[in-house]
């Protein structure tokens, strides 16, 4: 069973629109912490029934409230284009086709933050739910929130897998579910190791310093 | 209990014939396993997010004016003063409709206005489609005096059985318009509303049946693509439409097409239906000569 007792009685979240105002939220959080941070940039591309009904659904400032780091259920989200002038957050919403293969609620964000870019495509599936299905332009499955996950960009080379599971053996870390994808032979690949615990900063800096690993960023498991 | 897991509603009678529980019962005990949890917490969790519906009712009651669209707001305060006054005498102009079935239809519309306006409401199981369970479940909790451990059961049942739905079938109307939201909400409230009176697993599955048969194709075509017209009264369509199927099955009918076929058929209605009427406001009351003139004022246009 894919869905939750809570997914379904859920989110507790601010209307109008479950896919798309507190699943687009949702869909702006996560971008945010794959970078890190509060972006500087973001250029917004909103697909399908995004792209249609965007405005009178609130998504707009659903998707800006969530790179701001607001829940879904933050009453204050709906004040997010105006907090985003005062952090200086540069946003602009584009719209745009990305074909069949994406759902129709879509949303992809170019974001930068000083001096590191990143493109993520999430969709919004319904019920509030989401899944990231691209990031930096490498297919990605099971980030969908259901656990905490650790993403990790790395060079496709032997060894780095075990080096990363290595370290979250040593603290006890259990691994639920692993991918891996990339985008070809020796370039960026894509590790998502969803797990049943905590993982402390240390975890993370200690990923971070395995040899030819870019980044590595802390997802937390929505509720 | 031993952990069974269920995909589809076949598989859950079967589990509670087996085991001698009811609905609720198996869908809490499979949620306490898969969440990793205890079965007292799921039920603390629920009681909350109960209190949180509860909130954006009273809230919804007091709203007095009409949105920044003009298409809603104020009717659920209109409902409640005229049930105040209107089930007191007999005359012609008595309500048809029973006192409860209108206290649920009046609790739909104050929380599907205060989701209108930005609010904080429980999806349920999507935003557009938040009345219905609510509406139908807590009016009739409050007229058959049940305790909140009964109430709470009976949102377990509602859940599972919209657990069923997204596995087999979908909830969101841009993949299967309104069906799979007002649809889906109305089969878990008559699923429900069949639990709380006692009904046995497969009454509660074919009171959703029913529910869901009636609403299949249902279109999502919202004007100006806000969650507000059609969206806040086919809540209430979705309730008067759950009671009905639960009287039904009380009664001793029964569902020529069982709940899984009806997924089946809901997966086929979504995959014909036209992208024009689903969530994208290009069709259906969108268009109407009003949801043009609503969408222009607005400056919501495509």
């Amino acid at each position: 069973m894919n869905w939750s007792i809570f997914d379904i009685v859920g989110p507790v979240m601010i209307g109008p629109s479950s896919s798309h105002t507190s699943g687009a939220v949702r869909l702006g959080l996560f971008a945010r912490y794959l970078i890190g941070g509060l972006p500087t940039k973001a250029d917004i591309y909103l697909h399908g029934s995004y792209a249609q009904v965007y405005k009178g659904h609130g998504t707009d400032i659903a998707l800006v409230a969530g790179l701001l780091g607001h829940s879904p259920d933050d009453e204050n989200a709906i004040n997010s284009l105006e907090e985003a002038k005062k952090l200086k957050l540069q946003y602009s919403f584009h719209l745009t086709d990305l074909g069949a293969d994406y759902h129709p609620n879509t949303a992809k964000f170019e974001l930068r933050r000083d001096d590191e870019k990143l493109e993520v495509i999430g969709e919004s599936i319904g019920a509030g739910n989401i899944q990231i299905v691209e990031i930096n332009k490498i297919r990605t499955n099971c980030i969908d929130g259901k656990y905490r996950a650790i993403i990790v960009s790395q060079l496709d080379k032997p060894g780095i897998i075990a080096s990363v599971s290595d370290i979250l053996s040593t603290k006890k870390i259990n691994i639920a579910q692993m991918t891996v994808s990339r985008n070809g032979r020796g370039k960026e690949a894509l590790s998502v190791l969803n797990i049943d615990n905590g993982v402390s900063q240390e975890i993370m800096e200690a990923i971070e310093r395995v040899p030819a690993v870019n980044w590595a960023k802390l997802l937390p498991k929505l509720t | 209990m031993e952990y069974t897991e269920f995909k589809s509603a076949s598989e859950l009678i079967k589990i509670c014939k087996e085991k001698r529980k009811g609905v609720g019962k198996i869908v809490i005990s499979n949620s306490a396993s898969d969440l990793d949890t205890t079965q007292k917490e799921l039920k603390a969790e629920m009681k909350s997010r109960i209190t949180i519906i509860r909130e954006s009712i009273q809230k919804g009651l007091k709203i007095s004016k009409r949105s920044k669209s003009g298409l809603s707001g104020g009717d659920a305060k209109k409902i409640d003063s005229y049930a105040k006054k209107s089930y007191t005498k007999v005359s012609k102009t008595n309500p048809l409709l029973g006192k409860t079935l209108l206290k649920a239809i009046k609790y739909s519309f104050a929380i599907m206005e205060q989701n209108a306006r930005f609010g904080r409401i429980v999806a349920l199981p999507t935003a557009g489609s938040a009345g219905t369970v609510p509406g139908a479940l807590f009016a009739a909790a409050d007229d058959l005096k049940l305790s909140d451990s009964k109430l709470i059961d009976s949102m377990f049942v509602a859940g599972g059985i919209g657990m069923i739905t997204g596995e087999n079938a979908m909830l969101a109307g841009a993949t299967g318009g309104c069906q799979a939201e007002v649809g889906t909400a109305s089969a878990m409230a008559a699923g429900a509303l069949t639990s709380m009176r006692g009904g046995s697993p497969k009454q509660i599955f074919d009171a959703a049946a029913i529910a869901l048969k009636g609403l299949l194709g249902l279109v999502c075509d919202p004007i100006a693509g806000l969650v507000e017209c059609p969206c806040v009264k086919r809540n209430s369509t979705a309730i008067s439409n759950s009671y009905m199927a639960s009287e039904l099955v009380l009664a001793g009918v029964e569902s020529n097409v069982n709940f899984d076929e009806v997924l089946v058929a809901m997966n086929n209605v979504a995959k014909l239906m036209a992208p024009e009427l689903k969530e994208t406001a290009r069709g259906g009351l969108a268009i109407s000569q009003t949801g043009k003139e609503v969408a222009e004022r607005l400056g919501i246009g495509n």
